[in-house]
C-alpha cells in the first residue's frame, strides 16, 4: 500500500479538515489528509494556519467556506464549488458531526446518493418496507458546473413531515459538485409551496485510500428542532450506514463497469463512477482497465 | 519446542486451490445463522437452509460488494442487508430486487458459489477442486468427536511442519493438509485449513468418540492452545508472508450495464427427470422434475417453463415452488379433453423416470413485494403460479389473501400445500358464474393505493375480473393476470410491412403468417413461448405504427399506448410498423 498520494486529481482539490465549531482557539489540532499528517491552528488574534506536520515551515493553502476549514496538498482552484443555499441569510447552517469510517470516500458518496437502502438500513426513519421502489429519476453531468445532479427523485418516507401522520413520497435532489463532497436537497416541511428545500451535506476528508472522515451538516430554513435534535438524528443515520460501509468489498470504489451489478436505481452511482473515470482519478478507487 | 531448534524453511508457501479443506464445524451452522469463513484468503458466507442444504458462497453481494455474512438467513433465501436483494438456496440466483418490484431480475444475476460437503462433523470446501470430495478413508463409518478448531497466526507450511509435535501418541499418517496421531485405540486426525497467507486453522477429529466428551474437549483445547503458542512464536521468526492475491471475478457483460427488463425467451435447454408423478385433485396430476445433472436455474414466483412432450408438442406450465425449493420444479397439469393433446400426453404417457426437455423458467407474471396488501385470485388449475406467490408472501410475512374458486373440494389442487397457507386462504366452492362475479366484486370492493391483485384462471373469469377491477377503480398497473390461453379468434388475413429499426431491414408480412414467423424466416432469432398471445414472451417495442392487438397479455392501458406488440398473434392496422429490434 502506498502511503503517500501521487494522484494529482485528488491532490489539487480543496479538502475539508474541520468545521469552525470544533476548532478550539489557541489549540493546535492534528489530523491526516491523503496519508499526510497535518496540523492547523486558530490563534486568539484570529490568524489561521495549516501546515504539514513533518515540516513546520511548509504552510498549506487554506480556505474558509460554508463554516469549514479547507486545505489542499496540491494546486487548488481559486474557488470552491458554489452552494447558493448555504449563503442564504434566513437559514441555519449547523455542523451535525464528524464520523470516521473505514472505507474509501467513493463508497461513502455512493451511499449518500443511494435511495434503495432507505427501507432496509434506515428502517422506520427514511423508508419502510414494503415501500421499496426507487422510481425513475433523472441524472445529468452538468457541463457548465462539472457536477452530477440527480433530479425528480422521490422516495416513500414513513413520517414524511411532523404535520402528517402517514407516510408519503418525499422529493430529493442530489448534487455531487466535488469528487468527495455531496449534498442533498429535501422538501422542507412548511416551505413546500415556495419550493424551498432543506440542504443536507457531507464533505469527506480522505485520510487514506480506504479511510475517511465524514463532516456532515444541515442547512435548514426554519428549524423547529433543537441543534441537539438535529445532531442526534444525523448520528443515528450515519451510525446505521457505517456498519454497511465498513462491510463493503473491495473497500476502494471499483470503477470498472463489470466489477459490480448496477440496476436502474443506481443511475446516479453509475454517473459518479464514469465521472471519476473521466477525471482520471486513481486514489481510493480501483481504476477501470 | 524441540522442532523449532531444527527449524529450517524446507516448506515453501504453496497455494493449491484444488484441495478440499474443512472450513467450518457442523455446529457453526445453527438454524438461520450465516457463518463467516475463509479459505486461501477468500472470504466465505456459509449458511444452512431450513431444508438442510449448506451453501458456501463468495462473501460479497454482487450488487454493491457488501458481505453476505452480515445478511439474513431467512431459511430458504439469503437477504443482503444493504438493499434487500434475495438470493436462493442452492442456486445463489437473485430472486428479487426490492428497488424494482415490478421487474423479474435477470436470472443470470448469481453469486459466486463454492462446492461443499458435510462429513464427520465438519463442512468441507475447495476453491477450485479438480475432483469430487473424497471421504477420509480412515474415518469411514465412524462418528468422530469434532474438537474446538484452533486458529493459528502462522502460514500453512509452518503448521504442517510443527503440528506433528502435538503430544498424542505417535504419528501414523501425514500429507499436505492433514495428519493422524495414534494413542492406543484412539486416533486424532488434524486437518489444516489455510485461512489466509499467515493464518491457519487446525481442526481436530477424535475417534472413537470418547465417553466423556467434555473432558476430551477441555484437554485438547488446552493442549492445542499450547501448541498454537509455540507455532505462533516460530512464525514471528519468519518473514511476513506475501498476501494471497484475491481477485474478484467480473460480472457477466450483460449485467454490467443496467439492462432493460429481461426479455430473453425460454429456449429448451434443460433435461429433467420425472422424479414423481401424483394426483393432486380430480383430473390434476402433479409432476416433480429434477435436473439430470447439475441444478436447475433460479426461478421467481409467477415463472413458467416450457415442457417439450414426447408427442412433439410444447406446453407452458407454471412452477408451484416456494422460495428456496431449488432442487426441483413442480408443475400441476389438468387434463383438458378439449385441448390439442398436451395434457392428455402428460397424464397418460409420461411416467416416473421419464426424461423431458424443458426450458429455463421465464417470468412474465412477476410478483411485486411492495404492496400494502396482495390479493391472489385463482380459478381451478390457475392456482399453480399463485401457489408460488402465496408461499413467497407467506415466507416474508407480507399480508395477502388467496381466493380459490373450484367446483368442489375434490377439484382443489395441492390442498396439502394450501393447508400450510390456511390462515390466508379463502376457498369458494361450486359457485355459478354470476355468484363468482359477486364474490370477486366484493373482494375488489375497497381499492386503496399500493394494493395489487393477481389473477390466473379460465379466460371468461379473467375477463370478468379485469372488468370488475376497472369498475372498482383499480388502476391497470395494479391488476396482474395470466391467461392459460388465448380464446379469442385471431385474424391472420391482413398484409403489412415491418421495419426493423436496429437492423435496418424491411420485411413483408403476408396473410396467413405472423410477424414472428416472418422474422424467423429471415433468420432473425426471436424468443417465444406459447405462440397464442397469452404468455408475453415475444413482446417487442413499437416505435411507429398502430398495432392490431389480438393478444390477451397486454393491459388496456398498454394496448392503448401502442408501444408494445405481442408478435406471435398481433398484426398492424397501419401499413407499416417500425419495431425496435
Amino acid at each position: 500500500m502506498t502511503r503517500y498520494c501521487d494522484d494529482p486529481v485528488i491532490l489539487n482539490q480543496w479538502h475539508p479538515l474541520s468545521s469552525f465549531d470544533e476548532i478550539v482557539v489557541g489549540q493546535m489540532h492534528s489530523t491526516v489528509l491523503l496519508g499526510c499528517s497535518i496540523s492547523y491552528q486558530l490563534t486568539a488574534q484570529g490568524s489561521l494556519s495549516v501546515w504539514l506536520c513533518n515540516d513546520v515551515n511548509f504552510s498549506l493553502p487554506l480556505k474558509r467556506a460554508y463554516g469549514f476549514l479547507w486545505t489542499s496538498l496540491g494546486t487548488p482552484p481559486d474557488e470552491i464549488f458554489a452552494v447558493e443555499e448555504l449563503d442564504e441569510t434566513d437559514r441555519q447552517n449547523v455542523a451535525t458531526g464528524v464520523f470516521g469510517v473505514n472505507v474509501s470516500f467513493g463508497r461513502a458518496i455512493e451511499n449518500f446518493l443511494d435511495m434503495g437502502h432507505f427501507p432496509f438500513v434506515h428502517k422506520g426513519i427514511l423508508g419502510e418496507e414494503p415501500h421499496t421502489e426507487v422510481k425513475e429519476y433523472d441524472v445529468e453531468v452538468s457541463e457548465s458546473r462539472d457536477e452530477i445532479i440527480a433530479t425528480r427523485c422521490r422516495f416513500y418516507q414513513p413520517q414524511a413531515s411532523l404535520a402528517s401522520e402517514g407516510g408519503a413520497d418525499v422529493d430529493y435532489v442530489f448534487r455531487v459538485p466535488h469528487i468527495n463532497c455531496a449534498l442533498l436537497y429535501k422538501s422542507s416541511p412548511g416551505y413546500e409551496a415556495e419550493g424551498r428545500m432543506d440542504v443536507i451535506y457531507m464533505f469527506l476528508q480522505p485520510m487514506g485510500p480506504e479511510w475517511t472522515r465524514a463532516h456532515t451538516g444541515m442547512c435548514v430554513i426554519d428549524s423547529k428542532n433543537s441543534y441537539q435534535g438535529i445532531r442526534y438524528f444525523q448520528q443515528v443515520i450515519f451510525g446505521q450506514d457505517k456498519s454497511i460501509l465498513e462491510n463493503q468489498f473491495p473497500k476502494r470504489l471499483p470503477l470498472d463497469s463489470r466489477a459490480e451489478t448496477p440496476i436502474r436505481a443506481d443511475k446516479s452511482a453509475i454517473s459518479y463512477r464514469r465521472w471519476l473515470t473521466k477525471k482520471g482519478l486513481t486514489y481510493g478507487v480501483i481504476p477501470a482497465i | 519446542m524441540a522442532s523449532f531448534q531444527q527449524f529450517d524453511v524446507e516448506y515453501e508457501m504453496k497455494v493449491d486451490l484444488s484441495q478440499w479443506h474443512p472450513i467450518a464445524s457442523s455446529s457453526d451452522l445453527p438454524l438461520r445463522h450465516v457463518y463467516q469463513g475463509q479459505l486461501w484468503g477468500r472470504e466465505l458466507a456459509v449458511w444452512r437452509a431450513d431444508d438442510g442444504h449448506i451453501n458456501v458462497w463468495e462473501n460479497r453481494c454482487l450488487h454493491r460488494g457488501v458481505r453476505l455474512s452480515i445478511g439474513l438467513n431467512e431459511g430458504s433465501e439469503l437477504r443482503c442487508l444493504y438493499h434487500g436483494w434475495r438470493y436462493a438456496n442452492r442456486t445463489a440466483g437473485c430472486t428479487y430486487i426490492p428497488a424494482h418490484p415490478a421487474d423479474a431480475p435477470a436470472r443470470t444475476i448469481c453469486n459466486n458459489t463454492y462446492r461443499c460437503v458435510e462429513a464427520h462433523g465438519l463442512v468441507w470446501s475447495a476453491i477450485a477442486p479438480e475432483s469430487s470430495f473424497e471421504e477420509q478413508g480412515v474415518l469411514e463409518g465412524l462418528e468422530p468427536l469434532a474438537l474446538r478448531p484452533i486458529p493459528i497466526a502462522a502460514p500453512l507450511h509452518l503448521v504442517q511442519k510443527l503440528a506433528p509435535d502435538y503430544p498424542f501418541g505417535t504419528l501414523t499418517h501425514r500429507d499436505d493438509t492433514s495428519l493422524t496421531l495414534q494413542y492406543g485405540q484412539a486416533k486424532l486426525h488434524l486437518f489444516l485449513q489455510p485461512v489466509d497467507a499467515g493464518k491457519t486453522t487446525m481442526r481436530g477429529l477424535l475417534t472413537p468418540a470418547p465417553v466423556d466428551s467434555v473432558a476430551a474437549l477441555l484437554h485438547h483445547n488446552a493442549t492445542m492452545t499450547a501448541l498454537r503458542g509455540e507455532i505462533e512464536l516460530a512464525a514471528t521468526r519468519l518473514d511476513p508472508p506475501t498476501a494471497i492475491d484475491v481477485k474478484f471475478a467480473p460480472v457477466a457483460k450483460g449485467l454490467a450495464r443496467m439492462p432493460d427488463i429481461d426479455n430473453a425467451g425460454p429456449k429448451v435447454e434443460l433435461r429433467a427427470k420425472v422424479a414423481r408423478k401424483w394426483q393432486v385433485a380430480e383430473q390434476v396430476m402433479a409432476f416433480r422434475l429434477e435436473a439430470l445433472s447439475g441444478q436447475f436455474p433460479t426461478f421467481q414466483p409467477g415463472a413458467h417453463i416450457d415442457v417439450n412432450l414426447p408427442n412433439g408438442m410444447s406446453r407452458q406450465y407454471s412452477l408451484t415452488n416456494g422460495p428456496g425449493e431449488t432442487d426441483h420444479y413442480t408443475i400441476g397439469v389438468k387434463r383438458d379433453i378439449a385441448s390439442r393433446g398436451g395434457s392428455t400426453c402428460l397424464h397418460d404417457d409420461v411416467q416416473e423416470g421419464d426424461v423431458l426437455a424443458i426450458s429455463a423458467p421465464h417470468n412474465n407474471f412477476p410478483l411485486r413485494r411492495d404492496a400494502v396488501k396482495t390479493i391472489l385470485i385463482a380459478g381451478g388449475i390457475g392456482i399453480t403460479p399463485l401457489l408460488s406467490m402465496a408461499k413467497t408472501l407467506n415466507a416474508q410475512e407480507l399480508p395477502f389473501e388467496l381466493h380459490i374458486f373450484a367446483q368442489s373440494k375434490d377439484d382443489l389442487a395441492f390442498s396439502n400445500i394450501l393447508h400450510d397457507l390456511v390462515a390466508s386462504t379463502i376457498p369458494h366452492m361450486g359457485l355459478t358464474p354470476q355468484a363468482t362475479c359477486d364474490v370477486i366484486a366484493g373482494v375488489l370492493a375497497n381499492y386503496t393505493p399500493a394494493q395489487h391483485v393477481y389473477i390466473c384462471g379460465p379466460g371468461a373469469m379473467l375477463e370478468a375480473t379485469r372488468e370488475l377491477a376497472t369498475k372498482a377503480t383499480w388502476p391497470d398497473e395494479a391488476v396482474h393476470f395470466e391467461y392459460f390461453k388465448n380464446t379469442h379468434e385471431i385474424a391472420y388475413n391482413t398484409t403489412f410491412e415491418i421495419a426493423l429499426s436496429r437492423s435496418a431491414l424491411t420485411l413483408q408480412v403476408p396473410a396467413g403468417k405472423t410477424i414472428l414467423q416472418v422474422l424467423r424466416d429471415n433468420g432473425i432469432e426471436a424468443p417465444s413461448s406459447c405462440e397464442q398471445g397469452a404468455c408475453g414472451t415475444c413482446l417487442m417495442t413499437v416505435i411507429e405504427g398502430e398495432p392490431d392487438h389480438q393478444d390477451v397479455y397486454l393491459s388496456t392501458t398498454e394496448r392503448a399506448a401502442n408501444q408494445k406488440i405481442i408478435t406471435c398473434v398481433s398484426r398492424s392496422k397501419s401499413n407499416r410498423l417500425v419495431l425496435d429490434i
